[in-house]
């Protein structure tokens, strides 16, 4: 992440769990409730030991940003804010590309996309959602 | 937190009593002026029916604190299909009923690879919508993700304004007829929070038969404005006339067709109650709404089914409904595991939107990536509240009476056009137009372009009748025929009817002798000083000449008969 201004941006190496409050868990505390939460918002499915450690790791890392004083210094959210936003005509270019769309999917009805019912399942829902990623396994 | 501030002017008492059958709730409008700036010093909404009624038909009765007053709350979520060639990050077509996945391109397929380019179009949509809402147009907004999985999402998150929207803090102004009559009309103010740009969601058909869903993508990415309104409401009356207000208003503009039947105008609905001085109760949301009628009823059920409710000790839970418009009941709609979670972020792809105005216009700039905000100004038509105001001040007509007009499609125009036409002034030739033709038009289910009976054909008829040479019971059955569409003149029906006024002196005053000949008991009551009695005479002189005599004649030689 880049900050705008450099200013006190040298990171001071601080004992962890130190330094200004940390809102939410510390030192890499998830809770169960925390977990259950985020697997069904991600329809991940993690919570062997491996997957926790990991979390749990990646929290350790990310809470380092908060080592640098950002007092004062506007959040940049992109890269391109200094961007110009373009602006497209109003005019149809694209679309009439439904035999190709539908070679990738793996079941169709005439010209629509098969999906299973319902979506939102709780973990302990038996449903095979099968995305197009499959690093993801979900349970 | 005070009261809906600018809403409802009064909780509602339900005193329940005793009426036919059972308990009826009746209303006493109670100011609350600590809470509560009113706009309008009338309280004009008006209670809910009772529509929630227990298995044996006897409306619920009151709990133990049958006479506590309940302010109800309502807000409103619309989100109007802006009306452009092209979608809001793609090049695909917008158009409604098309081959499935026929107007869907690889963006919107949430292909990898694919990046979102706005189209000006829709940005210029949104800021006439924000100008005509009287809003702050912000010159620099935000694009961010909501997230959520679901069949017709495929990029599994939305691009929205959630942070920072292209407008906020407007009012949209809307009138009320109190009582059900035309003849008072109040008007009321709802704050518009904010104006924000997002995409629309492919659609989902569920067959449940084979536990499938079929997704079709042509919806996906089309532009939505979402216009969100502050809980400043208190009936389904009040939100149904907002939404109407704001469905004029975007079709004026042409931001919007907004037409609700085919999707284009979506509205859900904020619900709760709560006591006079305490905090907002636990809101409901209500979907599946799809008309203006519906809505009404939607809101007004949902008030009830909460006062109802709670009144029996129950609890209302923050859930989400779906109104059922062949019940005319709200059902929960998905098992709630707790308030949603979108995970908003910022979206990496797309820089802050600038919007500029003339001050701030840099220059040597291409025009064609620029929107100028007070260019837009410039252009804005008339809003319908100006129409309507022009209405009036150039016919002489009742505010009323302009509002009927500028709601119903083309009838402005048929109105002027009449009157291009003919000499009746506008007071007496708008009567026609709301009275006969537009209850015929509602009669037959028929819009304005599809009236049998053209401008010009009323026109020549109201001629007839301001030259003295038809009646205006004639003049009514003239439009009758006329109404058939068998393409004959008014002047023809009146010949071939026979209809016209009597021209000849002798010929009525035998008739209204003859009248009075056959009434001595009237002719004794008049001549005894009764005189209403002598409307009663005409009226039969009328039926004797099939309404073709002038009343104002007929009357002239009755009283001078009778005082011989």
């Amino acid at each position: 992440m880049w900050c705008r201004q450099a200013r006190g941006s040298v990171p001071r190496r601080l004992a962890a769990g130190g330094g200004r409050a940390l809102a939410g868990p510390s030192q890499g505390a998830v809770s169960g409730e925390l977990l259950r939460h985020l697997e069904h918002l991600a329809l991940v499915d993690f919570r062997d030991r491996e997957g926790v450690e990991r979390l749990r790791g990646a929290i350790r890392f990310a809470d380092r940003l908060r080592e640098v004083n950002t007092d004062g210094v506007e959040p940049m959210d992109s890269v391109l804010e200094d961007r110009c936003l373009y602006l497209r005509e109003d005019d149809v270019t694209e679309g009439n590309c439904t035999k190709e769309l539908l070679n990738n999917a793996r079941e169709k009805v005439e010209e629509y996309f098969v999906a299973p019912p319902g979506i939102l399942c709780c973990p302990e829902c038996d449903l095979q959602l099968v995305s197009h990623n499959s690093l993801f396994s979900v349970r | 937190m005070a009261a809906a501030a600018l809403g409802c002017g009064g909780g509602w008492r339900r005193a329940w009593r005793r009426g036919l059958g059972g308990l009826v709730p009746v209303p006493i409008p109670i100011p609350i002026p600590a809470l509560v700036h009113v706009a309008v010093p009338v309280p004009a909404c008006r209670p809910p029916r009772v529509v929630a009624r227990n298995a044996g038909g006897g409306a619920v009765p009151a709990g133990k604190s049958g006479l506590a007053p309940w302010v109800p709350v309502v807000g409103l979520e619309i989100h109007a299909q802006i009306s452009s060639n092209s979608k809001l990050f793609s090049g695909s077509q917008v158009q409604f009923a098309a081959p499935p996945n026929s107007l869907v391109s690889f963006f919107d397929a949430s292909l990898p690879g694919t990046l979102p380019v706005l189209n000006r179009r829709c940005v210029e949509a949104a800021v006439m919508t924000g100008l005509a809402l009287n809003c702050s147009i912000n010159k620099k907004s935000l694009f961010d993700r909501k997230h959520y999985f679901y069949a017709d999402l495929p990029a599994g998150y939305q691009i929205t304004q959630q942070r920072v929207p292209i407008a906020v803090n407007g009012s949209l102004s809307y009138s009320l007829c109190i009582d059900n009559k035309m003849s008072q009309m109040v008007t009321k103010t709802v704050r518009i929070k904010q104006i924000q740009l997002e995409q629309d969601s492919g659609k989902s058909l569920h067959d449940d038969s084979r536990s499938q869903t079929l997704v079709d993508l042509n919806r996906a990415g089309v532009g939505l404005m979402e216009v969100v309104m502050e809980p400043d409401m208190c009936c389904g009356e009040e939100a149904a006339a907002a939404v109407r207000e704001l469905q004029l208003i975007l079709q004026t503009l042409g931001s919007s067709q907004a037409i609700m039947a085919e999707g284009q105008l979506r509205v859900d609905a904020n619900v709760s109650v709560h006591h006079p001085g305490e905090p907002y109760g636990v809101r409901t949301e209500v979907k599946n709404i799809n008309s203006i009628r519906f809505l009404a009823k939607a809101i007004d059920y949902e008030i009830q089914r909460q006062i109802e409710e709670l009144e029996n000790g129950g609890t209302i839970l923050n859930e989400t409904r779906a109104f059922d418009s062949k019940l005319g009941c709200t059902v929960p709609m998905r098992d709630k595991e707790g308030m949603q979670d979108y995970r908003f972020m910022p979206e990496p792809n797309l820089p802050p939107l600038i919007l500029y105005d003339t001050k701030s216009l840099p220059a040597n700039v291409n025009h064609q990536q620029v929107v100028n905000i007070d260019w837009i100004h410039e252009r804005l038509p008339d809003l319908p509240s100006a129409k309507r105001a022009k209405l009036v001040e150039l016919f002489g007509i009742l505010p009323e009476h302009s509002f009927t007009l500028v709601n119903e499609d083309g009838l402005t125009e048929f109105f002027e056009n009449v009157l291009k036409q003919t000499q009746m002034k506008p007071k007496k030739v708008i009567g026609w137009i709301l009275n006969d033709l537009l209850s015929y038009l509602k009669q037959h289910s028929c819009t304005v372009k599809e009236s049998p009976v053209s401008s010009v054909l009323l026109a020549d008829l109201l001629n007839l009748l301001e030259k003295k040479e038809i009646s205006a019971s004639a003049a009514k059955q003239v439009f009758e025929e006329l109404w058939k569409g068998e393409g004959k003149t008014p002047l023809e029906i009146v010949k071939e009817k026979q209809l016209q006024l009597i021209e000849d002196r002798e010929e009525l005053e035998q008739i209204c002798q003859a009248v009075i000949d056959e009434h001595e008991k009237e002719v004794m009551a008049i001549k005894a000083g009764n005189q209403k009695i002598v409307n009663k005479l005409i009226g039969l002189v009328q039926r004797a000449t099939q309404g073709r005599s002038n009343p104002v004649l007929v009357k002239q030689i009755l009283e001078k008969k009778l005082s011989e």
